[in-house]
């Protein structure tokens, strides 16, 4: 069960004007794309004021689109780009609803600076761990984000393992790491 | 013994003491040891047959009856490590300390009439006092081993054994108040006869009182639903975390020897001492006074019923550690403070009164006459093992 | 931080404060479950705060799962909640089918419910078991592995592992059952019925037990739903969900005819289609001892599904069917899929860019979020109370740190 009525989402732009960019209701689990500045402002809206309360975040995921291999890059349609995938939940109407911003893979193109985004913290609480996960993974920095720390990998751990382009340390104290 | 040494052998004074004292100390630590031994054992199988399994099986042939040897010889080879940052006189002190406590309350245990390391007329007395110093043993461990978990366990340790001191002596006045004697062999000797002579159905309120004795005693010796001092799924293992090898025993026989003793103290004060339900001996016209030999198989018919007993108030306590859950710290406290204790006080409140107004209980006709009771002797000093002349029930008849 | 705690006033204000000492519980602690470290700060007895280190047990199985071919993945979410790998199995494998749009025969079907549930069964006896031990009574354990054993008999039988099956894949099941199965399985729910009456005695209505759980580590329905718990955790604060009966449709088809009621209080009361104990007048909804009681009446509830499943699977004439090859190709796109797993909701998210290997893997877990929310309930308990709050939560770190 997904949410598929224009309805809607005609409500979620007059509350939240300007917010939403791109939809695919089409796909198998219906997305809508949201500008990554106003995350923030459409979740508290999903949460709090909206018809059907998605009270529940269930998982955040960011996609890394970079193809490594020189020869599969030349086809590929796509600019390289992180994509950050929210999939909410309503407990009460039991429907979920999926929200996807785009993020560069580096902050204004340069290596090592972390893309940004606000963190949805405020809205739900259960999203700390979530962010910390994603930013630990794939090296996303959450702005407002209370505690931002790796939480999967040792704190002092280099590179981000789910993107696309990281490569084993050779040695990480002492141990062999490849 | 030690008239014997000095009159026939010929050794001086001094020395035939000595000789009595160290033969009394290495009987018991026998004891001790040897019911550490296979009350590990009895504790492993009753374990895996609640559990459903078998427990050992295999080490010395059948049922596994060597294993808890094997396991001395494995504590034994091990190595005793110490935490860097303990404080090691202490960190090696602590075990003996504990172990010394229980192994010294035994003295005053009588196993049968006048079969006592130190026969005292404070027999009461000291053995709860000497059991309670157990808990320096524990405390000093847990504060020289430089670890939260044990310092934890210490703490909670001295804390629960403390509170629950004060119930456990309220239960254990009321057989000295019936008895009139803080003596343990005058306590056993006055509930001698039929099991209705026992002071555990002497009136209700010693009924209740007993089942408070039996409470506040799994308390003081630290096993479950009281184990809070080494709760493994909290604690670790309490305040033995950084113990390992023999030192990390002592701790276990001190615990076994304390949970004997309290079982011992429980068949003495209220379960008829080494007097059996059924009072065989003196059926057959028996009685320890009749001849060296009947006199000697007598008290070892007493013996065998007081270990019988203290065994089964041992099994009992690892029945109730296989099944019952944990209690919390607050609720083991106030179990203590709002339960056992006023329930104590008031039980002997009830005893005493009970006693002023049915002096000769409630059917007199099964109380024993007052004659009847011998008082027993007071032998010479250090009169440890002695084997007693033909007339001692006599003198004290003479003199109740 | 003192001057923050002293202004919190969710924490107990004591007469003597003393000072406050870290604790580190874990990752070697007999009742954290596996390698997860807790920090407690404490003041005597009472713990002010409760941080979880997670991570011990990271294998960055999404990365791997990038470099795999969708059914090559399977071992690695047997691996995830490894006490209840035939639930993992099957929630990747819908996943990977719904992107598909594939279909199973429906002899599979009533297979993989029949499979699951009696994992369903296994899983929940570790952690009422395992429970009973954070409590500090040793026997129920052994009780619920005796139980548990004969389980895993049962799957070693029809698939050849006692722990990391495999046996439910993409596109249906890897064998059918042997000859004679269901027979075993029928004596098995025989025999094994009565027993719950005695883990009820020995832990749901023993005194000591309810005095340990029930008002202890209480979590409001609303925490609940904002931390995203899922599965016993969420229905033993009241909240009616269960992805059995709401997820979506190609989930809740497996269970289409199936009668089963989702064990939660309702009106003040729990289900009634057995004789179960009553609830302790201590219990508050949403404490440890409901989110233990949830899991009992599971028990019951995935003993009826799995004699239901037996007579559905039996009834079968055709073909199971053939899984989907190693490399058959998925369409590109993106699917994500929430299955209803003995520890909560796990969730399966897919990424396809159009070859057999998927683009990016993401795995939801239900023991992540349940497990976030530990630091609410255990802030101003006891010391006592972290591992009855932390194993009522019923966490596999397997799945935690995937």
């Amino acid at each position: 069960m997904t949410m598929r009525g224009p309805g809607f989402l005609d409500q979620l732009d007059a509350a939240v004007p300007a917010a939403v960019v791109g939809r695919n209701l089409e796909a198998i689990d219906p997305w809508i794309e949201v500008a990554p500045e106003r995350i923030v402002d459409v979740c508290a809206w999903l949460a709090k004021s909206s018809p059907v309360r998605f009270d529940s975040l269930q998982c955040i995921t960011a996609i890394d689109w970079l193809e490594t291999d020189p020869k599969k890059a030349a086809k590929v349609t796509w600019q390289p780009h992180t994509e950050m995938v929210y999939h909410l939940w309503s407990t009460s109407a039991r429907v979920s609803l999926v929200l996807k911003a785009k993020l560069p893979r580096w902050k204004s193109d340069v290596p090592g600076e972390l893309p940004e985004i606000p963190s949805v913290c405020g809205v739900w609480r259960g999203a700390n761990w979530h962010e910390r996960e994603v930013y630990d993974l794939s090296g996303i920095w959450f702005t407002g984000h209370p505690d931002l720390r790796r939480i999967l990998c040792p704190e002092d751990w280099e590179g981000y393992p789910l993107r696309k382009d990281y490569e084993m340390p050779l040695d990480y104290h002492g141990i062999r790491g490849r | 013994m030690a008239e014997f040494l000095i009159n026939t052998v010929g050794l001086p004074d001094w020395l035939a003491w000595t000789v009595t004292a160290m033969v009394a100390a290495a009987l018991i630590l026998n004891v001790i040891a040897g019911g550490a031994l296979v009350f590990i054992w009895a504790e492993r199988k009753i374990a895996g047959r609640i559990q459903d399994r078998l427990g050992p099986t295999r080490t010395g042939g059948k049922f596994g009856w060597l294993q808890s040897l094997a396991d001395g010889i494995k504590l034994l080879a091990k190595e005793d490590l110490m935490p860097d940052g303990a404080d090691g006189m202490l960190f090696r002190l602590a075990p003996y300390v504990s172990f010394c406590a229980s192994f010294c309350a035994f003295i005053a245990l009588p196993f049968a009439f006048d079969f006592v390391g130190q026969r005292m007329n404070v027999g009461v007395f000291f053995v709860i006092a000497v059991l309670g110093l157990e808990v320096f043993g524990v405390i000093l461990a847990g504060y020289a081993s430089a670890s939260k978990w044990s310092l934890f366990g210490a703490m909670r340790e001295a804390a629960q054994v403390v509170s629950y001191e004060v119930p456990l002596g309220m239960c254990v006045v009321v057989p000295v108040m019936l008895a009139g004697s803080m003596d343990l062999v005058t306590i056993a000797e006055k509930q001698a006869g039929w099991l209705t002579n026992w002071y555990l159905f002497h009136d209700p309120f010693t009924f209740v009182i007993f089942w408070v004795y039996v409470t506040c005693a799994v308390a003081s010796v630290n096993r479950a639903p009281f184990d809070l001092a080494e709760a493994e799924s909290e604690l670790v293992a309490g305040f033995h975390t950084e113990y390992s090898g023999l030192r990390w025993s002592y701790f276990f026989m001190a615990e076994y020897g304390s949970m004997f003793l309290v079982s011992a103290l429980a068949a003495l004060l209220f379960l008829g001492g080494w007097n059996g339900p059924v009072p065989v001996a003196s059926l057959l016209g028996l009685s320890e006074g009749t001849g060296d030999t009947a006199g000697y198989f007598v008290r070892l018919l007493g013996m065998a019923n007081l270990l019988g007993k203290a065994t089964l108030g041992v099994l009992i306590m690892m029945w109730i550690r296989w099944t019952l859950p944990r209690l919390r710290i607050d609720q083991v406290m106030m179990t203590c403070l709002k339960y056992c204790t006023p329930i104590a006080a008031a039980m002997f409140l009830g005893a005493m009164l009970w006693q002023v107004a049915l002096p000769g209980g409630l059917v007199p006709a099964l109380r024993r006459p007052a004659g009847e009771i011998r008082e027993g002797w007071l032998p010479g000093p250090g009169g440890a093992f002695a084997l007693p002349s033909a007339d001692a029930g006599k003198v004290a008849k003479v003199n109740p | 931080m003192a001057q923050m705690l002293d202004d919190d006033p969710r924490i107990i204000e004591f007469d003597v404060r003393t000072d406050e000492m870290l604790v580190n519980m874990g990752p070697q602690h007999p009742s954290t479950h596996g390698v997860l470290r807790l920090v407690l700060r404490t003041d005597g007895e009472v713990v002010s705060e409760v941080e979880p280190h997670i991570g011990y047990l990271h294998r960055c199985a999404e990365k791997i799962g990038e470099n795999l071919t969708h059914r090559q993945w399977i071992p690695y979410t047997d691996r995830m909640d490894y006490l209840a790998a035939m639930n993992m199995n099957l929630g990747w494998a819908l996943a990977v089918e719904k992107l598909m749009k594939y279909q199973v025969s429906e002899k599979a079907r009533h297979l993989r419910v029949l499979i699951t549930e009696l994992n369903r069964i296994a899983s929940h006896l570790v952690g009422m078991g395992a429970y009973g031990l954070d409590l500090g009574t040793f026997s129920p354990f052994l009780y619920a592995f005796r139980e548990r054993e004969k389980i895993l008999d049962l799957f070693e039988e029809a698939c050849g592992a006692r722990l990391t099956y495999s046996y439910i894949t993409v596109g249906g099941l890897t064998a059918d059952l042997p000859a004679g199965w269901l027979a075993k399985c029928e004596a098995f729910l025989e025999q094994f019925e009565p027993i719950i009456k005695e883990y009820h005695a020995l832990l749901t209505t023993n005194a000591i037990f309810v005095k340990r759980t029930a008002n202890i580590g209480v979590m409001s329905r609303e925490l609940a739903i904002e931390y995203g718990c899922s599965g016993p955790v969420l229905r033993g604060s009241g909240v009616d969900q269960d992805m059995r009966r709401d997820g979506e449709a190609i989930y809740t088809a497996m269970y289409d005819g199936y009668a089963f009621e989702v064990a939660v209080m309702k009106n003040g009361h729990y289900p009634r289609d057995h004789d179960y104990p009553a609830v302790p007048a201590d219990a508050v909804l949403g404490d440890c001892w409901h989110r233990f009681f949830v899991r009992m009446l599971e028990v019951v509830q995935s003993m009826d599904l799995v004699r239901q499943a037996m007579d559905r699977y039996s009834a079968c004439k055709g073909p199971l069917g053939e899984p989907l090859k190693l490399t058959e190709k998925m369409p590109a796109g993106d699917a994500y899929l929430e299955t209803e797993c003995p520890k909560g909701q796990m969730g399966f998210y897919l990424v396809s860019d159009g070859s057999a290997i998927p683009w990016r893997v993401r795995a939801r877990s239900s023991s992540f979020s349940n497990l976030a929310v530990a630091h609410e309930l255990c802030r101003g308990c006891l010391i006592a109370d972290v591992p009855a709050i932390v194993g009522s939560l019923d966490i596999v770190m397997g799945e935690i740190d995937r």
